[in-house]
């Protein structure tokens, strides 16, 4: 899987999550945390849809991998091969 | 073949359906049991003739508006994946605080509240200002935090008895399990829900929130029985492993979380048990009256949406030894939410009432101290109204007995125990309790305990 199409996974999964954010002006580089009101449940969230929609597993100690965008979709994109 | 579930819920109140809500959406084969035939609980609707009333609601508490950071309302919504404008929130115009002496206003605006103090209590404004501070910084919601009482910290800031009476007085009576006092952290989260972030209400009332979690429910595939009691809890080895519903069923799951409530639910698992061996019955229960009027309250003379109403010197929040105390009441007027939306005026009136002198009236005298109940709510209510001649086109009355025997809380008790159980555990491995025991109480705070308590033990480990 192409790395947009991991952004766009993600992306589809954050709009749910944090379901009245506007993220048409999301940079990739910037840490979710400072551009939406995400707290520690909301991405435990991002986690558990990962695994729901696409059996992806996150464990605890790669959290910290979700924080940008960028990073995220670096670090999920070998998992989808 | 015995039944078998990941979880099984007992009750559909609020706790209940937002914490299936949560466990089904992640897959967890999740069953709801509600012995009643509709859901909602303490806070559910009914109809009489052509008109739709709520049991409870008065006002959803912990108001912000659509983009506010890091509120609770706000991350309730968000964990349930219920967009903001669902509710179609409706703003109060103001809420009344009235003692003999003095009465105080506040808003959803905290400023009003602060400029009121400073203005009744110059004296106390510093100290006020610093109880504020500290409970800003107060994480309330911790789990482990010990129980300590609210007055005793509350009294190291603010010296005069009557202002620290007149706070509390709106906080005991929307959410105190204790007499005349609270816990500090269940302080804090009502002085925030009602004071710092204030009162709304949902277009269409309480049913537009109960749709919307069942909406959830569905899409969640979460199974939901009504009519459907928990007859018994059954344990091994001091492990819960499943139910005996009342239709004689026995189903199995992995864990167990209860919103019936403490005592109650220890009462599921061991009946033989007698009042003392179980955790303590909350003593707080209400009258309710709701009146309607061709006039609407604004009409009456009155513009205020709830008027927290107390006539002696010290607020008396306990059992009365009468079966009212007619002397303290709440008094909401739906109508002064923005944008009425009623057909007609409406007055609801709350008092404090002694369940075990309600429990023993025969049904005639029972009849009769309903009609008494209604005659002092209009009495108190025409204090405020001052255009109003006391006609109503209807009314309805409902006692402890009348709560009891809908949600099974015994004796009547809305707030719950005072043994609460902050992080959920109980005696027994995989059996959990939520709601209102849990120590989250109130539409906003229940939900909340459901959402955290299925995270925490359905959903993290
Ligand atoms: C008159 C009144 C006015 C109120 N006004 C407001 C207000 O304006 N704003 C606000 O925020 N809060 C208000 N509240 C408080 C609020 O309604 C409650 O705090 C909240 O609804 C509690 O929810 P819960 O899930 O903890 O419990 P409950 O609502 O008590 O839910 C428990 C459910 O479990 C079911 N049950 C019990 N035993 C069993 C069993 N053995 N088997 C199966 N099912 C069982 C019951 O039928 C019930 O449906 C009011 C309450 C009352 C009574």
């Amino acid at each position: 899987m192409e790395a947009v199409e991991v952004r766009n996974i993600v992306l589809e999964i954050i709009e749910d999550v944090a379901l009245d954010e506007d993220l048409t002006n999301l940079k990739d580089e910037v840490s979710l945390r400072d551009q939406l009101d995400l707290d520690s449940m909301d991405f435990l969230d991002i986690v558990m849809e990962l695994k729901k929609r696409h059996k992806i597993e996150v464990p605890q100690e790669d959290y910290p991998q979700l924080a940008t965008m960028q990073s995220c979709v670096e670090y999920l994109t070998p998992k989808f091969q | 073949m015995t039944q078998k579930y990941d979880v099984i819920i007992i009750g559909a109140g609020m706790s209940a359906m937002a914490a299936g809500i949560r466990l089904a959406h992640y897959g967890k084969k999740t069953l709801i049991l509600e012995k009643h035939f509709i859901s909602g609980g303490l806070n559910s609707y009914y109809q009489r003739g052509k008109r739709k009333f709520d049991v409870g609601l008065h006002a959803l508490t912990n108001f912000c508006g659509p983009r506010e950071k890091r509120k609770p309302l706000t991350k309730l919504l968000k964990q349930l994946r219920i967009p903001y404008d669902t509710f179609e929130l409706q703003e109060q115009s103001h809420s009344l605080i009235s003692f003999p002496e003095r009465t105080m206003k506040f808003s959803n605006d905290f400023n009003e509240l602060v400029e009121e103090v400073a203005q009744n209590f110059p004296h106390e404004i510093d100290g006020f200002s610093k109880l504020v501070s500290y409970m800003e910084e107060y994480n309330e919601v911790a789990l482990d935090n010990e129980t300590i009482m609210a007055k005793d910290v509350v009294s190291k800031y603010i010296k005069d008895s009557l202002l620290i009476e007149m706070i509390f007085c709106p906080l005991l009576i929307y959410g105190s399990a204790w007499e005349d006092d609270m816990d500090f952290s269940q302080f804090v989260i009502m002085f925030k829900s009602i004071y710092l972030e204030g009162f709304s209400r949902p277009k269409g009332g309480v049913r537009t929130i109960i749709d919307t979690l069942l909406k959830r429910l569905e899409e969640s595939e979460c199974e939901v029985r009504f009519r459907c009691g928990v007859e018994k809890i059954i344990t091994k080895d001091g492990k819960a492993i499943g139910v005996l519903t009342t239709k004689g069923e026995e189903i199995h799951a992995d864990k167990i979380l209860s919103s019936a409530g403490n005592p109650e639910t220890m009462k599921l698992v061991n009946n033989d048990l007698s009042q003392d061996q179980l955790p303590a019955i909350g003593k707080l229960s209400f009258t309710e009256t709701i009146l309607c009027t061709d006039q609407r309250p604004k009409e009456l003379g009155q513009d205020a949406t709830i008027i927290f109403y107390n006539n002696r010197d010290k607020y008396s929040y306990r059992r009365p030894e009468t079966l009212i105390d007619n002397r303290s009441s709440v008094i909401c007027l739906p109508n002064n939410f923005s944008n009425d939306e009623l057909d007609e005026g409406w007055i609801r009136l709350t008092m404090m009432a002694n369940y075990p002198k309600w429990k023993e009236l025969e049904r005639n005298v029972y009849l009769e101290q309903k009609n008494i109940v209604l005659e002092e709510s209009i009495e108190i209510a025409k204090k405020f109204l001052p255009n109003w001649d006391g006609s109503f086109q209807f009314k309805d009355v409902f006692s402890p007995t009348t709560i009891e025997r809908y949600t099974g809380h015994f004796q009547g008790t809305v707030y719950g125990s005072t043994d609460k159980k902050r992080d959920g555990k109980t005696e027994y491995e995989n059996l959990y309790l939520i709601g209102t025991d849990q120590g989250f109480l109130g539409i906003v705070g229940s939900m909340l305990s459901g959402v955290s308590m299925a995270n925490l033990y359905g959903l993290m480990d």
